[in-house]
């Protein structure tokens, strides 16, 4: 593919950005398949990386497109990745917000919100599938995957403290 | 501080409303405090400590952040910088929220640039995608529990053919949202 990249990064995040709802862990599937899949700019194992980073950074996880966008195209790649992805979404918002209130009640907007609701759940819980194929490569991953499902689900601890309780499982060698 | 954007709005009945630096300021905390997700934080920041909404206000305008496209952190920021400040609020808010990540993430870019090999930090970083994921699927175990119970009978219909559609098919998400969207919001429209 001899095209240029950033207009390649831009192109698929500013489409991504308009169909992602549920947010960052919504999106993941389809930059997997982008990025390794059909581009080839990283492996598994580097996308599975940039996902973790992305975790453990403060602020919006969608910060995963900034580290893709260095991984391709250096710095130039990783602003506009992310102008790309925050872009159109954010001048919707801006619109959006300036009319939603008024239609608080519409049945129509009770049912978008309702209807997508779905969608998006289908959506991270492939994200979840996706990451665990390349995260739970041995039976100590998978194992500290379930744990960490399960506390996640019962308890509202820091998620810090979980992905510092798996780095240093990490760290160990048990992976 | 631009009036006629105070204006236009007819929501704030919270007392007090920021001023663009305060905005700046506020969403710089919720970004570097935020980690694994900065919505608790804005919760935090706007309502409790700050009182820029009330509950039920910030849950109105997270449900709309959530319904749109994208990144549900960033789309909040606009729909309250632009609530309170127009153009130029959104434009600080969004600025404060990415501001900061992006710097530390570029320094993180750079270093994984370089040291993405060494053995050490992939084991590391292993370990926390691990834990990461489990994360996610409690994530989901949380969204899918109402979703089953309430009486909308299609929907664990339409969240497996999204799910099967994107992680077995390997289908392009436009396509599968284009699909399955127009379908389970029909199914919405009529289930009431």
């Amino acid at each position: 593919m001899n095209e240029n990249p950033l207009l390649t990064l831009a192109g698929y995040f500013a489409l991504l950005s308009l169909f992602a709802v549920g947010g960052a862990n919504a999106a993941i599937p389809e930059m997997h398949r982008i990025a390794v899949d059909v581009m080839h700019w990283m492996n598994d194992r580097q996308f599975a990386d940039m996902f973790a980073i992305a975790q453990v950074s403060p602020g919006p996880n969608i910060i995963i497109v900034t580290l893709i966008g260095y991984h391709v195209a250096g710095f130039a790649g990783a602003a506009v990745a992310t102008a790309a992805m925050c872009g159109p979404t954010c001048l919707m918002a801006f619109f959006v917000a300036r009319t939603w209130d008024r239609f608080k009640e519409a049945r129509w907007r009770i049912a978008i919100q309702a209807g997508l609701v779905p969608v998006s759940l289908g959506l991270i819980a492939a994200s979840a599938f996706v990451l665990a194929r390349s995260a739970d490569h041995n039976i100590y991953a998978a194992a500290i995957t379930a744990v960490t499902a399960v506390v996640g689900f019962a308890t509202r601890i820091n998620p810090l403290w979980i992905f510092a309780a798996g780095g240093l499982l990490g760290l160990s060698g048990w992976l | 501080m631009n009036d006629s954007s105070r204006l236009h709005s007819d929501t704030p009945s919270a007392a007090t409303l920021p001023s663009l630096s305060e905005l700046f300021r506020a969403f710089v905390i919720v970004s570097i405090s935020g980690f694994g997700g900065a919505l608790p934080w804005a919760r935090r920041k706007i309502v409790e400590q700050k009182g820029w909404m009330t509950a039920e206000e910030f849950n109105e305008a997270f449900a709309l952040s959530q319904f749109l496209p994208g990144p549900n952190v960033v789309n909040f920021s606009v729909v309250f910088g632009s609530r309170f400040g127009g153009a130029p609020g959104a434009a600080v808010a969004l600025a404060g929220l990415m501001g900061p990540p992006l710097i530390i993430v570029f320094v993180l870019a750079v270093l994984y640039a370089h040291f993405g090999d060494l053995e050490v930090l992939s084991r590391i970083l292993a370990g926390i995608t691990a834990a990461a994921v489990g994360l996610l699927m409690a994530v989901v175990a949380k969204m899918a529990a109402p979703l089953f119970r309430v009486r909308r009978d299609w929907a664990p219909f339409v969240a497996i053919a999204a799910f099967t559609g994107v992680a077995i098919m390997h289908w392009p998400l436009p396509w599968v949202f284009l699909v399955l969207a127009p379908v389970s919001v029909a199914c919405a429209w009529f289930k009431r």
